[in-house]
C-alpha cells in the first residue's frame, strides 16, 4: 500500500471484503430495506433487562454470525476492531468480552463502521493479519438516553432531529477473497464549524463529509460519475441536501449517484422517524444489509462509503461546545 | 346524575381553554426555539412566580379555575403565594418555608405517584 494525494492510502493488493452480517431492531425491520438484513428483532430489549444488555447481545450475535458465514474458524480471526457509542465503548467491550479474537476498541462515533474498515485493511494489507473482523452497534434508547434525554421522561424530538439507529453490523476482511474489494481509503480530518445544536447532527457533520469526499476525489484523480454509488453514513434529510449543495458549490455534482443511509433504512413519511437514521448502526447495517448485497449482485460495481462521526458527549454538549464532525471514505470496487 | 347538574359547564369550558392555551405557548417554544423541555419548565415555574408574585396570576385563577392552577405556571403561582404568607406569618423565615409548604401536596404527589409509576412501569421505545 502507499500513500496518494495528501490523505489517502492505495491498497496494492485490495484486501476483500469476505462476509457481512446484520442484526437490526423493530423499527428498522419496519423500514424499505428490511429484506436485507440477516436478522430482524421483535423487541428491542431481545430477552434483557436493560438496553444496554440488549445492544451487547446485539453485536455478540452480529459477530458470531458473520463469523459463521464467513466459514472461517474462529482461530483464523487474527483481529477484531470494534466499538459503538456507549460512554467506554461498553456494548463492544461487555459484548465481545467472551469473543476470544485480540481486540482493539475504537471509536470515532457514528463513523466508526468506516474507521475500523479502514484499519482493518490496513492491518491485512500489511500482513499483520489475514482476516480481520470489524463490528459496531448502536441503539436508539441506550443513545437518547446518554446523549438526550432519558426515554421515561417522554420529550418531543424537532424535525432536525435523527433517530439513532438499534442494530449491528460486521464485516471481515480478508487477505485473500473473490470481492467486493477495498481500494482506497481516505482517512478524515476533524471539521468543526460551530454548530452546537445535539438535535441537527446531519448539518454538523456535512462539512467534515465534504471535506472527506473532495479530498477522496482530488488524491485519487476520480470524478463523482466514478461511483455507481456514494453513501454517506447518517447525515439525514437535513445533512444530504447541505452536502449536495456544498458539493456543488465546489464543482462537485453527486445529485444522480449519492444517497445517504440514514435516508434508506427508514420510510420518513410512514414512520415517523424525522431528519432519518443515525448511530453507529446506521451506515454499519445499509452497508452490511443492503450495499453489500448489491455487490455480490453486482447492482453496484464500485462504491464510496463515507461515514460520518459527531464527536460530542453530553458533557461538552451542556458546556456549550460545539459540535466536531468526522468522516471516513471507503472506496469498495468488484 | 345529581353530579353532572352540578357541574359549572362555563367553568370547565374556561378552564379548558385558559390550560390550552398556556399548553400552545409551550409548544411554540419547543417547535420555535431551540429551548430544552427543562429549560421551557424552568421558564413557566418562574413566569408563574413572578405573576403570582405581583398578584396578577390570582385573576387567572379567578376566571379559569384548574386551567390556571394545573399548568407549571399554576405551580409557580403557588409558591409566590405560599412565600408571601408565610413571610406575613413567620417573618423572614416564610419567604423560605412558605413557598414550599404552600407547593407540599403538589410536590409530596409528584413523588409519591412517580415512585408507584417507576414500581408498576417499564420504559419502553418511542413510537415517534
Amino acid at each position: 500500500m502507499n500513500r496518494i494525494g495528501n490523505q489517502t492510502i492505495k491498497f496494492n493488493n485490495p484486501p476483500t471484503i469476505l462476509e457481512t452480517a446484520s442484526i437490526v431492531g423493530p423499527k428498522e425491520a419496519n423500514g424499505p430495506l428490511s429484506k436485507y438484513f440477516d436478522k430482524c428483532l421483535e423487541d428491542e430489549f431481545w430477552g434483557e433487562n436493560s438496553w444496554e444488555k440488549a445492544e451487547s447481545k446485539m453485536i455478540k450475535e452480529a459477530s458470531n454470525l458473520a463469523i459463521s458465514k464467513s466459514n472461517l474458524p474462529i482461530s483464523d480471526i487474527n483481529f477484531c476492531l470494534a466499538g459503538d457509542l456507549l460512554n467506554q465503548c461498553i456494548s463492544s467491550n461487555f459484548g465481545l468480552r467472551e469473543i476470544n479474537i485480540p481486540f482493539f476498541g475504537i471509536f470515532g462515533a457514528c463513523s466508526t463502521f468506516a474507521e475500523s474498515l479502514c484499519l482493518g485493511s490496513i492491518l491485512v494489507e500489511s500482513n499483520a493479519a489475514n482476516n480481520v473482523l470489524c463490528s459496531v452497534s448502536s441503539h436508539f434508547c441506550s443513545a437518547e438516553k446518554q446523549f438526550r434525554f432519558p426515554l421515561e421522561l417522554g420529550n418531543q424530538r424537532p424535525q432536525s432531529a435523527q433517530w439513532t439507529v438499534t442494530g449491528s453490523g460486521c464485516a471481515i476482511i480478508s487477505k485473500t477473497g473473490q470481492g467486493p474489494y477495498i481500494t482506497h481509503i481516505t482517512p478524515g480530518k476533524i471539521i468543526d464549524m460551530g454548530i452546537k445544536d445535539s438535535n441537527n447532527m446531519g448539518a454538523a457533520m456535512a462539512p467534515a463529509a465534504l471535506d472527506t469526499l473532495i479530498t477522496h476525489f482530488k488524491d485519487t484523480g476520480r470524478n463523482p460519475s466514478y461511483y455507481d454509488g456514494i453513501f454517506t453514513g447518517d447525515l439525514g434529510y437535513v445533512g444530504k441536501e447541505i452536502l449536495t449543495e456544498l458539493a456543488l458549490s465546489k464543482g462537485y455534482n453527486i445529485k444522480s449517484n449519492y444517497n445517504d443511509c440514514g435516508v434508506l433504512i427508514f420510510d420518513k413519511d410512514a414512520q415517523d422517524t424525522h431528519s432519518g437514521g443515525s448511530g453507529c448502526a446506521c451506515a454499519a447495517t445499509v452497508f452490511s444489509g443492503y450495499i453489500f448485497n448489491q455487490l455480490k449482485e453486482k447492482k453496484y460495481k464500485k462504491i464510496l462509503l463515507i461515514a460520518t462521526g459527531a464527536l460530542t458527549n453530553s458533557t461538552t454538549a451542556q458546556q456549550g461546545e460545539s459540535i466536531p464532525g468526522i468522516a471516513h471514505a471507503v472506496s469498495i470496487e468488484i | 346524575m345529581g353530579f353532572f347538574q352540578t357541574l359549572d359547564y362555563m367553568m370547565l369550558l374556561k378552564a379548558f381553554i385558559v390550560g390550552g392555551l398556556i399548553c400552545i405557548i409551550g409548544q411554540i417554544l419547543i417547535d420555535k426555539t431551540k429551548l430544552t423541555s427543562a429549560r421551557i419548565l424552568v421558564i413557566f415555574v418562574t413566569t408563574g412566580v413572578i405573576l403570582g408574585g405581583l398578584g396578577i396570576y390570582k385573576y387567572l385563577v379567578d376566571f379559569a379555575g384548574s386551567g390556571a392552577t394545573v399548568p407549571l405556571t399554576g405551580f409557580g403561582n403557588a409558591l409566590a403565594k405560599g412565600a408571601i404568607e408565610g413571610v406575613k406569618q413567620y417573618g423572614f423565615i416564610g419567604a423560605f418555608t412558605g413557598g414550599v409548604t404552600a407547593a407540599a401536596g403538589g410536590i409530596a404527589a409528584a413523588v409519591f405517584f412517580g415512585y408507584i409509576a417507576a414500581l408498576i412501569a417499564k420504559p419502553k421505545m418511542k413510537k415517534q
